[in-house]
């Protein structure tokens, strides 16, 4: 198993970077109507996900909502994998069967892609709850966006995960928008991190654009965690650089907001910081981001041509038996 | 064999099953130091410890979700619902993610759950209270069903769905608790099968197909008959999901004719399943249309004698039963 200290920089700056070429080739095979249903993009929170993920041990719980993709990649499964399942093909990982919303990963401790706002927060809560049940150090992370902190499962996961004593750290990505509506028009604090307080889970506010600060801020939570289960919340302020889906131009804010965030990218920070130390050259980076870019055109074509589940394998995955009721 | 209740053979099962699965914990409101809010629970705190019977706060989105989360990295949690009633808090957790986990994932997630708790009209207890839910989650397929009807299938079926490696519920019903029945003795491993209805009661004239509640009715009712010489035969589903429909279309081809008599609403109700199926399988084998007896389509008034009318009794079901023999 691969320690948190092993993880290299150079290659969590790889994989946002092969979140990124994703997204954006996922944009446009959506665009070509090669991809059905709801599609929600990562693009800009990238350090988010790679953060969270460069803290944690690969048998670490980690479940999220239904902006995914990133989640399912950066827990290790491949581009081929995500693009099958935004096909719908059988060799998805998925099987075709969950699409966009519901990537899962049972083998790398991905537990979903999950689509109603909110409601895995309980899921997450359960697998936190399993941990303790067998007397593990593993912890689990949850993510969801700031439109999860205002349903009610969300408030009785929390609860129950302080009431229990959970080893579970709640990772707020807020993005400042649930879908079109502001923070501001949603919620009744100033701020998110607050929601915590109220269930005595301790809380903090991250920046959700400097990789490092995430993965040392999730290091320290986590590693507080394995020595006495507790829950603890963190609010990473990020932002989302296209709309809420495909289909959301994203009209509800100011083209000089996103220009703000784009400046402060989280990909050209973690970039700039590593060359300024000289751990990254340009040709290095470039070549980096080539092989992102050929990776997901190759789960392009490798999506393309895979089959899908047979229509006979209709009945196979209602029950966990196969049989029709 | 012995006597015993409802409710001791649920504890029992209970029991049995946390004994020989350190996977399977019992979770709910009320379940541990209270003993239960229908004493099913009674004693198992003492048995089994606080890590294995579990008090929650009053959160049922919450702790059914939880029961769901652990399911998915294999523990086995029998998640008790105070009545089914206050299941609809959790419908989401119920029927969004227990259910659709293995689809979803495709196949990777099988969700081993346990939903259990009192079901259905119990007495004056008003609209919020008295939900029969059997139709509203046998529409949700990866759902299994079952309402066992006497403390022998209370026992076999609860114990089945704690071993199934599906989402089960378990439908009880708070007017069966202290009800009466043989049971086999505990050194005796007792397990129903799932989707296997029961021929309650052998007849020749009619089938009278029930389940829950309405098998005791059906069977005070048949002996009533018995005196008019109409020969009822009584087939308790057991399950409604799995549905035994080759039990149903082998009372009928003997009898021709069927009354259904739930306790859940007509509209899209259980009876209503059972009947197109028949008629699509078996029209052939019909002497006369199917008739049912159900609740009235009318939220539960409080008031008694309102309740009465809205729910099936023997009357109501004499008198379906005289219209298909035309008797």
């Amino acid at each position: 198993m691969q320690s948190v200290e092993q993880r290299d920089e150079v290659e969590m700056l790889s994989l946002m970077l092969l979140i990124r070429r994703f997204e954006e080739r996922a944009s446009q095979q959506y665009q070509a109507q090669k991809i059905g249903g709801f599609c929600h993009l990562y693009i800009g929170q990238e350090a988010v996900v790679a953060g969270a993920i460069a803290a944690v041990r690969d048998d670490d719980y980690v479940i999220t909502a239904y902006r995914d993709h990133a989640h399912a990649l950066a827990r290790g499964t491949s581009a081929d994998a995500c693009m099958a399942e935004l096909f719908g093909k059988e060799a998805g990982c998925s099987r075709g069967l969950g699409g966009s919303m519901h990537f899962f990963n049972r083998q790398n401790h991905m537990y979903g892609g999950h689509a109603i706002v909110g409601a895995h927060v309980p899921l997450a809560v359960g697998l936190a709850f399993a941990i303790k049940y067998r007397g593990e150090d593993r912890v689990t992370l949850c993510f969801f966006g700031d439109g999860a902190i205002n349903q009610g499962s969300f408030h009785e996961a929390l609860n129950l995960a302080a009431l229990f004593k959970l080893p579970i750290v709640f990772i707020c990505e807020n993005n400042l928008f649930a879908m079109g509506t502001s923070v501001k028009r949603s919620t009744s604090l100033k701020q998110i991190v607050d929601r915590a307080e109220g269930y005595d889970i301790p809380g903090e506010i991250v920046d959700g654009m400097n990789f490092r600060e995430v993965r040392d801020k999730i290091a320290e939570i986590v590693n507080s965690i394995r020595k006495e289960p507790h829950p603890a919340f963190v609010e990473i302020r990020t932002y989302r650089y296209r709309g809420h889906s495909m289909s959301d131009p994203a009209s509800y804010r100011t083209k000089q907001e996103l220009e703000k965030y784009r400046l402060d990218d989280p990909i050209t920070r973690l970039r700039a910081q590593l060359t300024r130390e000289g751990k990254l050259t340009n040709e290095q980076f470039d070549q980096i981001d080539k092989h992102a870019k050929e990776t997901v055109l190759a789960s392009v074509k490798f999506a393309e041509k895979s089959p899908q589940l047979p229509l006979d394998k209709l009945y196979d995955y209602t029950y966990a038996n196969g049989a029709k009721p | 064999m012995r006597e015993i209740t409802y409710r001791q053979a649920l504890n029992e099962a209970l029991a049995e099953e946390l004994e020989r699965d350190p996977d399977v914990f019992l979770m709910g409101e009320e379940v541990a130091e209270y003993n239960g809010a229908y004493k099913v629970s009674q004693g198992l705190l003492e048995r089994f410890g606080p890590r294995r019977i579990i008090d929650t706060p009053i959160s049922e989105n919450g702790f059914a979700g939880l029961g769901v989360g652990a399911a998915m990295v294999g523990l086995r949690p029998i998640i008790e619902f105070m009545t089914f009633s206050f299941s609809l808090v959790a419908f989401d957790q119920v029927v969004n993610n227990a259910p659709n986990m293995f689809t979803m994932s495709g196949g990777q997630f099988n969700i081993p759950i346990t939903f259990r708790g009192p079901n259905g009209p119990a007495h004056q207890l008003g609209a919020t209270h008295s939900h029969a839910t059997e139709p509203l989650y046998a529409n949700s397929p990866g759902l299994k069903i079952c309402t066992p009807a006497t403390p022998r299938d209370a026992k076999g079926l609860l114990k089945t769905a704690v071993r199934d490696n599906n989402p089960v519920l378990v439908l009880e019903a708070e007017l069966l608790y202290s009800s009466k029945g043989m049971v086999e003795p505990p050194d005796e491993e007792l397990l129903i099968p799932l989707g296997r209805a029961e021929v309650k009661r052998e007849g020749s004239d009619v089938s009278i197909v029930c389940y829950a509640q309405t098998v005791r009715l059906a069977l005070a009712t048949a002996a009533k008959l018995e005196e008019e010489d109409i020969s009822a035969e009584i087939v308790d589903l057991r399950s409604i999901k799995p549905l035994d429909e080759k039990a149903i279309f082998d009372s009928v081809a003997k009898t021709h004719r069927v009354v259904i008599v739930e306790q859940d609403r007509p509209f899209c109700g259980v009876g209503a399943e059972v009947c197109y199926r028949i008629q699509e399988n078996i029209f052939d084998e019909l002497d006369a249309p199917i008739l049912r007896v159900s609740q009235k389509d009318v939220p539960m008034p409080y008031n008694e004698r309102l309740e009465k009318a809205v729910l099936p009794n023997a009357d109501k079901l004499i008198a379906a039963v005289k219209k298909v023999c035309y008797a």
